[in-house]
């Protein structure tokens, strides 16, 4: 059985710091430090703006995945549902509210209450409801951007709604004014803007690295080191630092061809997002197979820049605007989704695809045994779709998936080896 | 070193697939004969099922342990298969042993304790692509176990009685726990129990076939697992199919036929592995 490479380089323990400091602010502003956090979305963020009046950016959803792998979901699970949510409901949500509701003590930190719910509102109505809810509980100015889904065929977001979403940011703006006391210095935006436009950059020719094979790492397991400073922390200089010291790591092992199992033996693509409560087991679950993701659409929901977007200082709102529409896979329609997956089976040159769908998050995985239909019957790629959650230890059946996974890669071993003779 | 008989050598492998209901061994000769089958209850204890199932084989075999080559655990229970050599899901097993039985079979159609599959098979038993049901047991051997209890009646007797049903009920859901109280309900307005069975029937062959539909339905299809037995199933199956589908009496061995064709193959490859060396 092939056991994953260990490895933590200087990006790893780096991201341990600055993810810390990261979670250390968060505490200290909870404990009546100084300071103003912004509750925000992970899909499409805006957090240049927000971070240019100098709000922390809170992300609900990061607090619930945090909480999930360090497996303390289900107690707050339960005190959402308690409270009258239903069993059906995004885990996500009645993870933070029944964390929100049981002090906000984390083991990674303590929430503070917040300045600003922003419900940056992109592909999902529940999270709109989520943020409501968190506005009820709590008097804090909520704002609701809305970000329609694109409709054109091409892809493309019409210029109105560029525009209608252009006008909401100066919108947000005056509310950010409002509450930080500040005056936007436009400077300071461009500023991080175009440090957003850098790490994108990188963490664009990072993805690009896993084209290789075979692949420098995992790019749905590993991908997570790299997520969580893309969205706290874009913006900054140390987040720029840091996808630079990553890139040349992963770089250096690509040269030397080395990647995260002894032998990569099968190249997916994963769609959805990880089991958090089950990491471990799950992804032991691949690389017992050599099974190694070289590409996934989890990695892109707080936004797509593998295909050419950067955010451009000259353009700061537009930009923003674009990256909140276009340029992330939650607000992309089901045949933008399909194209990203073929893309990714193509170019990164995949044997196969593994979809991963929640069963807490209907809206998400609604549509994927389409996806699986699609990609087996029209492309001839082989597809497993297999059912857990992001964050309810309930819905997670050990024996099932393996049984499945190891089916699917049982099949996939014929294949290879019928290759292999003809 | 392969053990000969009078000369010539014989060769056997075998296969031991553990259900969430039932344990099944079978042996296979060298020639893919089937020399012994075994079926007993999983019951609490995995490992000690496994054994009794494989020790109970040898015993109709007339062999000894060490003159099988070679061993593949399947089913829920193959890491418990201690004894064994190797383990394989199921469902290749299933697609193996299908087409062994059915050689033209190209849809399985299998229905355990817990699981419902459908499983698109290509012309060497291969696996093309398979669906499972997910954390439901609807239409699967549960559903028709519960309606059984329900009805207060054996197993064995609903398949028969349920063909005999001239209006068949509707039942209102598929899911294994409440369909007790459809049933209920339905004998409490004074349905006959052949119709409500009928309703039973129809409801999870109409549930599988939308599920098996998914990787496509090709002729020939065999119907492999434990509710294969159950002649009522079979027809309704056929019945919405339109189709005639394979049933063999060892069908609910197939899983473990499959394996044990796996453990000759394998002790194949290694027997001319160490000609090699």
């Amino acid at each position: 059985m092939a056991e994953p490479t260990k490895y933590q380089e200087q990006m790893h323990l780096m991201q341990k710091e600055m993810m810390g400091r990261y979670f250390d602010e968060m505490t200290r502003m909870a404990e009546g430090g100084p300071g103003q956090s912004a509750y925000m979305l992970i899909s499409g963020n805006p957090v240049e703006l927000v971070r240019a009046f100098d709000f922390l950016p809170i992300y609900p959803e990061v607090n619930a995945l945090q909480i999930a792998a360090k497996k303390q979901a289900l107690p707050f699970i339960l005190k959402a549902e308690e409270m009258g949510y239903s069993i059906d409901n995004c885990a996500y949500v009645k993870a933070d509210i029944g964390c929100f509701f049981s002090g906000r003590e984390t083991p990674f930190g303590t929430i503070p209450l917040p300045s600003l719910i922003l419900c940056n509102y992109v592909g999902c109505n529940v999270y709109l409801q989520w943020f409501e809810h968190l506005a009820e509980y709590y008097p804090a100015p909520i704002f609701n951007l809305d970000v329609p889904f694109v409709r054109t065929e091409s892809g493309e977001p019409r210029p109105e709604d560029i525009t209608y979403v252009v006008r909401q940011l100066e919108d947000l703006i005056e509310l950010c004014e409002k509450i930080s006391g500040k005056t936007l210095d436009y400077k300071k935006l461009q500023k991080i803007v175009a440090l957003s436009g850098e790490t994108g950059e990188l963490w664009s020719k990072i993805k690009e690295l896993t084209q290789r094979t075979p692949s420098p790492f995992d790019a749905y397991f590993d991908s997570v080191t790299m997520m969580a400073p893309l969205y706290c922390l874009r913006g900054t200089e140390e987040c720029v630092k840091f996808f630079e010291v990553s890139y040349k790591e992963l770089l250096a092992k690509a040269e030397a061809k080395t990647g995260p199992l002894p032998e990569e033996r099968f190249r997916i693509v994963i769609e959805g997002p990880p089991p958090w409560p089950y990491l471990r087991t799950f992804r032991d679950m691949f690389s017992k197979w050599g099974a190694v993701a070289v590409a996934s659409t989890y990695s892109t929901v707080g936004g797509l820049w593998e295909f050419g977007f950067r955010h451009d200082p000259l353009r700061p709102l537009e930009s923003i605007a674009q990256h909140m529409l276009q340029w992330n896979v939650t607000n992309r329609n089901f045949l933008q989704r399909y194209e990203q997956l073929r893309r990714y089976v193509e170019e990164w040159s995949a044997d196969a695809l593994v979809i991963h769908s929640v069963k807490s998050c209907r809206l998400f995985s609604a549509g994927q045994g389409d996806m699986r239909e699609y990609f087996t019957k029209e492309l001839g790629v082989p597809t497993l779709l297999i059912e857990s959650d992001l964050e309810d230890p309930r819905y997670f059946s050990e024996a099932q998936l393996k049984n499945r996974i190891d089916a699917f890669f049982e099949s996939l071993e014929h294949k290879k080896l019928v290759a292999a003779k003809a | 070193m392969i053990p000969s008989k009078g000369g010539i050598q014989m060769i056997y492998g075998a296969g031991v697939d553990v259900g969430s209901t039932q344990t099944k061994a079978v042996i296979l000769d060298g020639q893919q004969r089937i020399v012994a089958r075994a079926l007993i209850d999983t019951g609490a204890n995995v490992t000690r099922a496994a054994e009794r199932s494989f020790d109970e084989a040898l015993r109709a075999a007339g062999l000894r342990r060490e003159e099988v080559a070679y061993v593949v655990g399947t089913g829920y229970g193959r890491y418990k298969v201690t004894f064994g050599d190797a383990q394989i899901t199921e469902i290749s097993c299933h697609a193996r042993g299908a087409s062994l039985l059915f050689p033209k079979t190209r849809t399985v159609i299998d229905m355990g304790g817990q699981d419902a599959k459908g499983i698109k098979i290509g012309e060497e038993g291969d696996v093309k692509d398979f669906v499972m049901n997910d954390k439901c047991a609807a239409g699967t051997g549960r559903f028709l176990a519960n309606s059984a209890e329900a009805l207060g009646m054996p197993m064995d007797d609903i398949g028969p009685l349920a063909l005999k049903a001239k209006n068949p009920v509707r039942l209102s859901t598929v899911c294994a726990v409440f369909v007790e109280s459809d049933i209920m309900s339905y004998l409490g307005q004074g349905k006959k129990v052949e119709d409500i069975l009928g309703g039973v029937h129809s409801a999870i062959a109409a549930r599988t076939i939308a599920l098996v539909r998914r990787v496509g339905i090709e002729p020939e299809v065999t119907f492999t697992g434990g509710v294969s037995r159950n002649i009522g199933m079979v027809r309704a199956l056929e019945e919405k199919l339109g189709m005639p589908v394979n049933v063999s009496p060892d069908s609910h061995f197939v899983g473990a036929i499959g394996a044990a064709i796996f453990a000759l193959e394998r002790a194949a490859s290694a027997a001319h592995a160490g000609t090699a060396a």
